[in-house]
């Protein structure tokens, strides 16, 4: 794999995505709809121009339909039309649109839709439910595990291992739900939040709060994404995708280093290579990494090398990652701003990145005038992790 | 499109069988991955680029299967991904990213292991649109919905009963040669008749039974495939496409196939389908769709996949051969393995290797596949030999 080699360039040439919220009046068709609508406007385009429709959604337990991806057809505009529906855990919200890359970078296809959409409240009594099912039937099941002990666990090694102070990494749920209120599809933008509200909110699994933790949410995303040989006759600026990369560790869970998601790392690896960046702390302006829970923001910045092990948290701390430091990230106001509807989170993550590069981002804009922002997310039994990372060229 | 062409370098696979106690899907997919990485000549964690598996949680009894994959596969620590499709719908997107020029070599997997599946059609229940579609079944099984397509695709082109009977005939024979096809029978066209009406106007007999097994191939870019393996067999194309997915929506021709089979000609260079392609493997988990699926390939025109089949055209000793392995009649229905076990047997007659029921000077083939009641989604990949 050379990962160098020259490529067929794609961009991305519009996003769209809804309010982020329970939504018991919408189907997933629906909301896929309204998203994968506001990208085809944003591009100037119908769905007629639309070759090929990529779609990515998590569990069918949330919805409780079988081929979840089938069902969505008609809603994300897949109707007679090559239609690939790609499924990593958590880790869809980015891979999706990696799917697509490769759909315009292969050749086949000249203009794609990348819609992502999720519906967690149909999951009755709680979406928790669904993740029970998803431990190895003999070793894990017996111990009824839950995903918040789990995480419990491993923000308890990451903060052992590397001397981190919970008061830090509380901080990052204050940054990102402060975000949030820029952000018209927000869920749990807070502009009072405070140090003191996490550290005091409800204890769920400890060290893990109610506040450190982002909600279970519906909604959808989509982005449009184009050749470098039609780029240019729908924007003047596109935002290009430059490098991608995605990784799987093993099922086994119990044997990896909680500490340090070297499956993050060689994800990075991957996609940074491809995008010929050598100094991510350097080349980097703004960073979206996944956020589901506050520690992870901070081990998804040292895997992705924008920070070293243990470093995520003095950063925060110091306010460098604020919208207005060093190294923003998640302006958008991240999961835990903004919400988390698993795959959909698409719009939180590459899709602020888009908005970000090509100045549309609003109230939520950084300054600067950024031109190199990574996203990246995460998912499976935390072992997988996908990566992009856009330009913008001038 | 980028000129890099891409071949298959490998393939490996299990046997297809009804029970199998003794292994978990974990160690079936092993079992095949190892043979295919064997037949290839590779080592997966150092020559492989991608590992893509083609699953469905539903059927796997997971919440997040793609959990369960990297292990078996040698994929630990590597780019891997599940695509909820078709073993085809995953050679496609293998396809795409050795086209990209950035990947080498890709890893596909797909299996079934529904033997431990004890509430089949429950499952397929939950395929239907909640709201809508899934309270006019019921408590009836869901494949009353196969009953309806197959009297609107009978209606539509004149096609009888008797004719679909002969598929069930053609391919259970077929399957006898087929050393890893567990549903072999010799039939004649009236104990297929005589079998019953399960969903009329199908029949028992008409209806694929369900099988568990792997089956996992290797591609790679073809300057590599050469050096790997001189003649390797070329995936030339491919398609897919989807119908509506609501069942009152459906049309009775297969358009799903047509578009796909479309796609895939037109990338393999194929102009006339029923003069250069010398075998096709058809998705039949219904005895109908065998025919209907034929004609949507432009293998036979409307109407006309019937009758040929009847008088022979299709079999051993007709002018095109269709469904040598038995297909999933023969060998059982693979899920979304069944798509692949197609692809396999197109592989294995133009490499040369299918024993017995081996074509002779066969060149180019035709792989088919439809993701089942009650969907419209479909793929078509199209392989061919240079030497």
């Amino acid at each position: 794999m050379d990962l160098s080699k020259r490529r067929k360039d794609v961009a991305i040439v519009g996003a769209g995505m809804t309010l982020f919220s329970r939504r018991l009046l919408e189907t997933g068709k629906e909301m896929s709809f309204e998203a994968a609508k506001m990208a085809l406007d944003q591009a100037g385009l119908s769905l007629h121009d639309i070759d090929a429709v990529i779609v990515g959604s998590a569990p069918d337990a949330f919805d409780g339909v079988h081929k979840k991806g089938e069902w969505l057809l008609d809603g994300a505009g897949g109707v007679h039309k090559p239609y690939m529906r790609v499924f990593t855990g958590g880790g869809t919200a980015v891979f999706a649109p990696i799917a697509g890359w490769w759909h315009v970078a292969s050749g086949l296809f000249e203009r794609v839709l990348v819609i992502c959409e999720e519906k967690m409240s149909s999951c009755q009594p709680h979406a928790q439910s669904a993740f029970a099912h998803i431990w190895d039937p003999i070793l894990d099941r017996p111990l009824k595990p839950n995903l918040v002990w789990i995480f419990s666990m491993e923000m308890q090694r990451y903060m052992h291992k590397y001397n981190v102070r919970y008061e830090d990494i509380a901080l990052v749920a204050v940054k990102n739900k402060r975000n949030a209120v820029g952000h018209p599809c927000a869920q749990l933008a807070d502009p009072d939040i405070t140090l003191e509200d996490v550290l005091n909110s409800e204890p769920m699994a400890l060290p893990v709060r109610r506040l450190d933790i982002s909600p279970p949410s519906d909604g959808a995303s989509a982005v449009v994404l184009v050749s470098e040989d039609v780029a240019y006759d729908l924007v003047d600026e596109p935002v290009w995708i430059a490098g991608v990369g995605w990784c799987i560790d093993s099922t086994m869970w119990t044997n990896r280093d909680l500490a340090f998601p070297k499956f993050v790392a060689k994800a990075a690896k991957m996609a940074y290579e491809m995008a010929g960046i050598k100094n991510p702390k350097e080349e980097i302006d703004l960073a979206e990494p996944y956020d589901p829970f506050d520690y992870k923001e901070l081990q998804h910045l040292e895997a992705l090398g924008l920070a070293e092990p243990g470093e995520a948290a003095i950063l925060t701390r110091e306010g460098k990652t604020q919208r207005d430091g060093e190294l923003p990230v998640c302006p958008s106001g991240g999961l835990l701003g903004v919400g988390n509807p698993i795959a959909a989170t698409l719009g939180i993550k590459v899709g602020e990145l888009f908005w970000q590069l090509s100045g549309q981002a609003g109230p939520r804009q950084v300054p600067g005038d950024p031109a190199v922002g990574v996203a990246q997310a995460w998912g499976d039994l935390m072992q997988f992790s996908s990566v992009i990372v856009l330009r913008r060229h001038s | 499109m980028s000129k890099r062409d891409v071949a298959v370098i490998g393939v490996g696979y299990t046997s297809f069988n009804s029970l199998t106690p003794e292994v978990n899907w974990k160690e079936l997919m092993f079992e095949a991955a190892q043979k295919a990485y064997q037949d290839a000549g590779i080592d997966p964690r150092k020559d492989v680029d991608s590992f893509i598996t083609c699953a469905e949680d539903f059927w796997e009894g997971f919440s997040i299967f793609d959990e369960f994959t990297p292990d078996q596969l040698g994929a630990v620590l590597r780019p891997m991904h599940t695509v909820t499709g078709d073993g085809l719908l995953g050679l496609a997107n293998a396809y795409m990213q050795i086209k990209t020029g950035l990947f080498d070599i890709v890893v596909v997997e797909a299996h079934s292991k529904i033997s431990e599946l004890l509430t089949y059609e429950d499952v397929v229940q939950l395929a239907f649109d909640p709201i809508y579609e899934a309270p006019l079944s019921g408590d009836v099984h869901p494949y009353y919905v196969a009953g309806l397509e197959m009297r609107a695709y009978l209606e539509a082109t004149g096609t009888t009963e008797e004719q679909c009977a002969a598929v069930v005939v053609q391919h259970k024979r077929a399957a006898f040669f087929n050393p890893v096809a567990e549903f072999e029978a010799q039939l004649e066209i009236d104990d297929v008749m005589g079998s019953g009406y399960a969903f009329d106007p199908l029949k028992r007999l008409e209806i694929a039974p369900r099988a568990d097994g792997s089956i996992v191939f290797v591609l790679a870019g073809g300057e590599i495939a050469r050096r790997l393996r001189g003649c390797p067999v070329y995936l030339e194309g491919i398609g897919w496409s989807s119908e509506s997915p609501w069942i009152a929506a459906r049309s009775p021709y297969a358009e799903y196939a047509q578009r796909a089979a479309q796609r895939a000609y037109e990338m393999a260079g194929i102009q006339n389908p029923r003069r250069e392609i010398d075998l096709a493997e058809v998705d039949d988990q219904f005895a109908f769709k065998a025919l209907q699926h034929l004609e949507a390939l432009g293998l036979a025109r409307p109407g006309e996949a019937g009758p040929r089949m009847r008088e022979g055209a299709f079999g051993p000793e007709g002018e095109m051969a269709v469904n040598r392995s038995g297909g999933s009649l023969g060998c059982g229905h693979l899920l979304e393995a069944s798509g692949l076990a197609r692809a396999l047997e197109i592989v294995l007659q133009l490499r040369g290797e299918a024993g017995t029921r081996q074509i002779k000077d066969a060149r180019v083939g035709v792989a088919q596949s439809w993701r089942g009641v009650p969907h419209g989604t479909g793929a078509v990949a199209v392989f061919s030999r240079r030497d």
